[in-house]
């Protein structure tokens, strides 16, 4: 909880340093505020984890882990952040203390144990990433991801509203716990309280970008500022699901045989959809956003399948799929500066200029795709075994031909930095500051030694 | 010294001392001494293998300890000569390239690649397998890619993705298998020991089949496979025919024989009815070709085909003769493509309308053709003779009538390799008074150690088949009904 506390600190307080326009000191003060909080937050790992504030929330294994993972994530974010936010706005002090508030709210949602927690969770991050994705004033694109993002997102909290409204009304409770109870016990659970978790489902796959609720993400991660996008892919989508996991595994487990079919036809659309548009898009940064429908939907796989190893599998797969998405889009920013444009042609001949980007590059594209030893591979090949234990062979089946598709796409961007020469202005190297190599080198090493040694990050849950 | 896991690590940091090398002298010497280190590193293990069924020189350690996975290798008879076969041959192919200026990172994928298919090779867990099998993949598709010709960007696609498809397939069998060991592991001994029934097998089959056979490939699947090879650099199509195709049929003989008997047993007819068919026409398509890669591309079509009937005829002399004629095809495909590279730096073409009568100016090269060239028909006293007699022999066992396709692989095989030979060889130069030099060094080097192997094993098959028949008597001992 002190992890809360600094979080809402810092963000005020960032605000303030920017008042003063100690502009300098904006990063170094936002980074050490993360350091603080992941010491809170590992300080809290021995301790025995019970609700707080009369259940509002909690700090169990589940919620550390992955709050951990997303303030590491933030911070990388942010180590990118340094001359990037100064190139496109000028009110950067708003950006840090966006971004925290928004990280607040992520870990409100790893942490939440009370539906309320859970739809104040999820406000507190979307509302700072409305203003996040539509901070380029005069960009139209921005603005109308932007507008979309807010439509989209106050709708699914309508969903999501409507549904925890509708358990309440059945259950009389909006406390985990005692929903649980209601769910085990209870022989006569109302079908207003089934009705409720079919909204409420709605309104979480509206959040982690699932088909058929998916359309916002192109646009939004089209629209918005690179170094957001890249913040959108990974903490919310993380946090997103774990609140999902979260709310399925603690209480409505014994239910599944509701839930399981509706889950199973989204994640099946998911994957043909996410897959098949990724396949035709022609912007390396569209071809993100449908990649991470298309991932969004292997992740469901640990929660259609949930079981004891389902923390464990979203865990390794989330922590995967955003060190890839961190340095395929940071490789973007650099790309982008020089060319203009979020084209995969703008990769072209990056091989022959910058050998070492390109190989970064080719590792999270290896990852991305499931290719072995990348932590991709490992996190795929728990997602499968968690799909196979509950024997869902055939979806098993539709994923790997997924898996074959989404090599094709992963593979064009490799395709242009090794094979293709580039077409005009070619000449002089793209220069890479020395923080952006530092959070590249990072997730590359970390996605190979996580793809080699996996027991490193499975032991942890 | 016999210590398997450095036999794996040697590869890796090989492939990472030479990523840094951007010199392409320092890098071809540095990549040849290092591959000759590795193949020193083999010997140790074929002097201390002792002739009998066990699995020896085990290595097992965890590798994810939360899900009871393993890092489980081991060397048998069956893994030994494939084994030998990869470090003896890339030592080779290095050497053939020497014509050529590659920097460093051309051999440290090559390195990279050994890496992977030695994995393969000696993984007793079905999970090192599957990352050794798809490590594999990466260096070749890059190798082929970036220094193939024509549409090597469409072609490569094509190879890459369609390999990966039955991969993955593949993986999908392996995590079924995981779920059906009581204590959840993917060891080799406990899957062989799994009672599945004939339903599950027959989709498992399928599963692993179709990821062998297109790495072999097998008839239906060989689509990727001409372009593939015909457009790679020599070194890439060197290593795709010389080892990687190796890796499918020895899965076949490690994984699916044992998993899945009842379904080998249910589809082996069919199985057997594709491969006998792949070797016709393949042979045919092969008689047709003007540019002399794509010929040999389809006759190694038509070779695997033999040797993957003799896989799943199920006896003895199948399975012997389909390891000694992996190594026996190895060692030609590698000689035939190096002399195809030769004929085409000399003189400009590949195609054999415009080429002739070079036996005139390059005896010496004449003389290696011809042997590595009998001992791909499979001539007596060449080694494809015994490997090819031990198939048709157990595709005659199978079913008699069935070698009657078998043998034809012999006759059409004779066909176009003198139409071949003939071609380039013999007649009247295509282009009047052109003198080629003959062939020296480095090339001379290579092709000498392929024609004395290529004798050698004609004349003592035995040193391969006395490694590997206690061990493959084993496998088909072991298999239960």
């Amino acid at each position: 909880m002190g992890a809360i506390i600094t979080l809402g600190i810092l963000g005020i307080l960032i605000l303030y340093v920017g008042l003063y326009k100690a502009k300098n000191a904006l990063l170094p003060v936002t980074l050490l505020g993360l350091v603080v909080t992941l010491g809170f937050l590992v300080s809290d790992w021995q301790k025995e984890a019970l609700p707080l504030y009369n259940g509002m929330v909690i700090f169990d294994h589940l919620a550390l882990t992955f709050s951990i993972l997303c303030v590491l994530v933030t911070g990388l974010i942010l180590l990118l952040s340094k001359e990037y936010f100064n190139r496109i706005s000028s009110n950067v002090a708003e950006y840090y203390s966006l971004i925290i508030f928004s990280l607040l709210g992520a870990i409100l949602v790893n942490a939440y144990h009370n539906f309320a927690m859970l739809f104040i969770g999820i406000e507190i991050m979307s509302v700072a990433l409305y203003i996040l994705v539509g901070i380029r004033k005069n960009d139209l694109a921005s603005n109308e991801a932007s507008l979309k993002y807010f439509l989209m997102g106050a709708f699914s909290t309508g969903f999501l509203l409507f549904g925890i409204a509708l358990m309440y009304g059945a259950s009389g409770t909006f406390d985990l716990a005692a929903l649980q109870t209601y769910v085990a016990t209870g022989t006569d659970i109302s079908p207003i309280f089934y009705a409720g978790i079919l909204l409420v489902l709605c309104g979480l796959c509206f959040k982690v970008g699932v088909a058929p609720f998916h359309f916002w993400t192109p646009d939004v991660y089209d629209g918005a500022p690179i170094l957001i996008t890249a913040y959108m892919s990974t903490v919310v989508k993380i946090a997103s699901f774990i609140g999902f996991l979260r709310l399925f595994s603690e209480v409505l487990v014994p239910l599944d045989s509701f839930w399981t079919p509706v889950l199973l036809t989204v994640i099946i659309i998911t994957l043909f959809v996410g897959n098949i548009s990724a396949l035709m898009q022609s912007s390396f940064k569209r071809m993100m956003a449908y990649s991470s429908v298309s991932h969004a939907g292997y992740m469901l796989f640990a929660i259609v399948a949930i079981g004891a190893t389902s923390a464990s599998s979203i865990l390794t797969y989330a922590t995967a799929y955003a060190l890839a998405s961190i340095v395929a889009f940071t490789a973007l920013i650099l790309v982008k500066r020089k060319t203009g444009s979020d084209l995969f042609e703008s990769f072209n001949g990056l091989a022959k200029r910058n050998p070492w980007l390109a190989a970064v590059v080719t590792v999270a594209m290896l990852s991305l795709a499931g290719i072995p030893l990348t932590a991709g591979f490992i996190g795929k090949f728990m997602m499968f075994n968690n799909v196979m234990g509950n024997y869902h062979v055939v979806l098993l089946v539709l994923a790997a031909i997924n898996a074959a598709i989404g090599v094709y796409y992963y593979l064009r961007v490799v395709v242009s930095m090794y094979f293709k020469t580039e077409n005009e202005n070619a000449g002089s190297d793209l220069p890479i500051p020395t923080n952006y190599k530092i959070v590249l080198t990072l997730a590359a090493l970390l996605t190979i030694i996580i793809g080699v040694y996996p027991d490193c990050l499975i032991g942890l849950l | 010294m016999d210590n398997l896991f450095i036999l794996l690590a040697v590869p890796i940091l090989t492939a990472l001392l030479l990523f840094c090398l951007k010199d392409s002298t320092q890098a071809k010497r540095l990549a040849l001494i290092l591959s000759l280190v590795q193949l020193g590193l083999t010997i140790p293990f074929l002097t201390g293998f002792k002739p009998d069924a066990s699995v020896q020189f085990e290595q097992n350690w965890t590798w994810i300890s939360s899900l009871g996975l393993q890092f489980h290798i081991g060397l048998d008879g069956i893994s030994l000569p494939m084994v030998i076969l990869t470090n003896g041959l890339i030592p080779l192919i290095i050497l053939s390239s020497f014509g050529k200026d590659f920097k460093g990172n051309f051999y440290g994928l090559i390195a990279f690649m050994q890496a992977g298919l030695l994995l393969v090779f000696v993984a007793l867990d079905a999970f090192s397998f599957y990352v050794g099998w798809e490590i594999a993949l990466i260096p070749i598709y890059f190798i082929c890619a970036l220094w193939g010709e024509g549409d090597r960007i469409a072609i490569n696609m094509k190879f890459f993705v369609y390999t990966f498809f039955g991969s993955i397939l593949m993986l999908v069998a392996i995590v079924y298998l995981y779920n059906q060991v009581p204590d959840r592991n993917l060891e080799w001994t406990s899957l062989v020991a799994l009672n599945l029934s004939e339903v599950e097998q027959r989709w498992i089959f399928w599963a692993f089949f179709i990821a062998f056979a297109i790495k072999i490939p097998i008839l239906p699947f060989h689509t990727w496979q001409p372009n593939t090879y015909t457009h790679a650099p020599s070194a890439g199509t060197m290593l795709l025919a010389g080892i990687m195709l190796k890796m499918g049929v020895y899965g076949l003989i490690r994984w699916l024989l044992p998993v899945t008997p009842f379904a080998v047993l249910a589809y082996s007819n069919i199985v057997m009815l594709l491969c006998l068919i792949g070797v016709v026409y393949a042979s045919i398509i092969a008689f047709k070709q003007q540019d002399a890669k794509r010929l040999i591309a389809y006759s190694s079509i038509a070779h695997v085909g033999l040797i993957s009937a003799g896989v799943v005829s199920w006896q003895g002399e199948g399975l012997q003769g389909a390891i000694l004629q992996m190594v026996n095809h190895g060692l030609s495909v590698v000689g035939l493509f190096f002399i195809i590279d030769i004929i085409q730096r000399r003189a400009g073409s590949r195609q054999l309308a415009d080429l002739g009568g070079l036996a005139s100016s390059m005896p010496k090269l004449a003389i290696a053709f011809i042997i590595i060239l009998m001992g791909a028909i499979g001539l007596p006293l060449t080694n494809g003779f015994i490997g090819e007699f031990l198939l048709l022999k157990a595709v005659f066992g199978y079913e008699p009538w069935y070698v009657v396709l078998g043998g034809l692989t012999l006759i059409l095989g004779a066909v176009y390799m003198l139409r071949f030979y003939q071609k380039t060889m013999l007649g009247t130069p295509a282009s009047a008074g052109t003198a080629y030099a003959d062939v020296s060094g480095y090339e001379l080097v290579v092709l000498s150690v392929l024609v004395f192997f290529t004798i050698y094993l004609g004349v003592f098959p035995n040193t391969i088949l006395d490694l590997s028949e206690a061990s493959v008597m084993n496998l088909l001992n072991q298999i239960k009904f």
